[in-house]
């Protein structure tokens, strides 16, 4: 059941999702939080994890909570759920609707949807930051501020803006991971006991 | 068939080596396959980069997938497709199994904190990289505009809405502009 489950959220997340890994994160994140299968900690672990392991991103999280949820047949239905709808549009694009895309109501559909996604990977990154920095994850909480990753947060914004002016690209999402993991850890004294609120 | 046993061992290789998702990829195959191999030529490979970024789905997938089926019909995409996710999910599916464990060593925690600023820090940097591709037209600020704020909104209040039915609203709402304004100013 829980197979079958997975299989469809991800089918849905992969013909939904525009613009890469990332595109998916809201809805990845909707789902989890929703389905209570992980917490907004073990959310950000999982990313952590499939960014600084090879291969797609979209698989990498994929398979991770379809092995968490469901063993390995619920790895392979959430990956295979996730894939079935690029390999389906493709293949159909490029043989018989070749000239879909350029009609242009459906130009219009594609268009309208990539604000849509955008703001909804914003969104996704906002209500993490008030939910870990603040310990705000509905408008009735107490404001519970935990102040150390707001510093790692900062440090890694400011480093990233210096990196981006020096070398022109933006510095790889591994070396961040790492840094900040050390950071985390140099952050530890400070963090005892007053942070717990971040589950 | 030694087409698709290439095939399957280009993909392989790419999702083995290539870290941070599709667009990490789209370098490599386009060296794979423009300049070493010559399957491609640069238009085609810029179609499919057009065609991956335009259509839902991972990039690496719609792409694995349209070299495939370029290159070798249906049972080369069904390779490419396959072959560029095996690496992700053995590597995966073994890191898996230690996970909990991993996750509840003391020292892990605090490193954790630090990794949760970070990938909020990842999610909010994809997300302007997302924002720069937006065409800039007042339609489309207001679409960008009305989602992040009712989504955040409602999950502030802790109402319930579809992020699914959100996107295939704004994408009906594309649709309509365009027939009730577009459509007759391109007929005229």
């Amino acid at each position: 059941m829980i197979c079958l489950q997975l299989f469809l959220r991800f089918f849905q997340i992969g013909a939904l999702s525009f613009g890469g890994g990332y595109g998916m994160i809201s809805l990845i994140r909707e789902t989890v939080l929703g389905n209570n299968w992980l917490t907004e900690k073990e959310f950000a672990a999982f990313i952590a994890v499939s960014e600084s392991t090879p291969g797609p991103l979209a698989i990498n999280m994929a398979v991770f909570i379809g092995t968490s949820q469901g063993g390995i047949p619920g790895a392979l239905l959430a990956s295979l759920g996730v894939v079935l709808p690029a390999l389906l549009i493709i293949l159909l694009i490029t043989s018989t609707l070749n000239r879909l895309l350029k009609y242009a109501g459906i130009k219009a559909f594609l268009t309208a949807i990539r604000p849509c996604s955008a703001a909804l990977v914003l969104t996704t990154a906002v209500s993490m930051a008030l939910n870990t920095f603040f310990g705000i994850k509905n408008i009735r909480d107490s404001l519970q501020p935990c102040y150390p990753p707001v510093f790692i947060f900062l440090i890694l914004v400011s480093l990233g803006i210096i990196y981006k002016r020096k070398k022109g690209r933006a510095p790889s999402p591994i070396l961040m991971i790492l840094l900040s993991a050390v950071l985390g850890l140099a952050s530890c004294p400070f963090t005892a006991g007053s942070c717990i609120i971040i589950k | 068939m030694k087409k698709i046993l290439t095939l399957f061992y280009t993909f392989f290789k790419i999702g083995m080596f290539t870290f941070g998702g599709g667009y990490a990829m789209i370098a490599l195959l386009k060296n794979e396959f423009t300049v070493r191999k010559q399957w491609l030529t640069e238009d085609e490979f810029l179609d499919m980069v057009s065609i991956a970024e335009s259509t839902p789905g991972p990039v690496s997938i719609n792409s694995a997938t349209y070299i495939g089926l370029r290159t070798a019909g249906v049972p080369g995409a069904l390779t490419a497709t396959t072959a560029v996710c095996i690496p992700s999910i053995l590597s995966i599916y073994l890191i898996s199994l230690y996970f909990d464990r991993f996750l509840s060593i003391t020292y892990i925690q605090y490193a954790l904190d630090g990794i949760q600023a970070c990938v909020i820090y990842l999610i909010f940097s994809a997300s302007f990289s997302m924002l720069k591709g937006i065409v800039k037209d007042r339609f489309y600020i207001i679409i960008l505009a009305a989602v992040s704020i009712g989504i955040l909104a409602c999950s502030l209040m802790a109402v319930p809405v579809s992020m699914a039915l959100c996107i295939l609203a704004c994408g009906m709402a594309g649709v309509l502009k365009y027939i009730l304004f577009e459509k007759e100013a391109s007929e005229k």
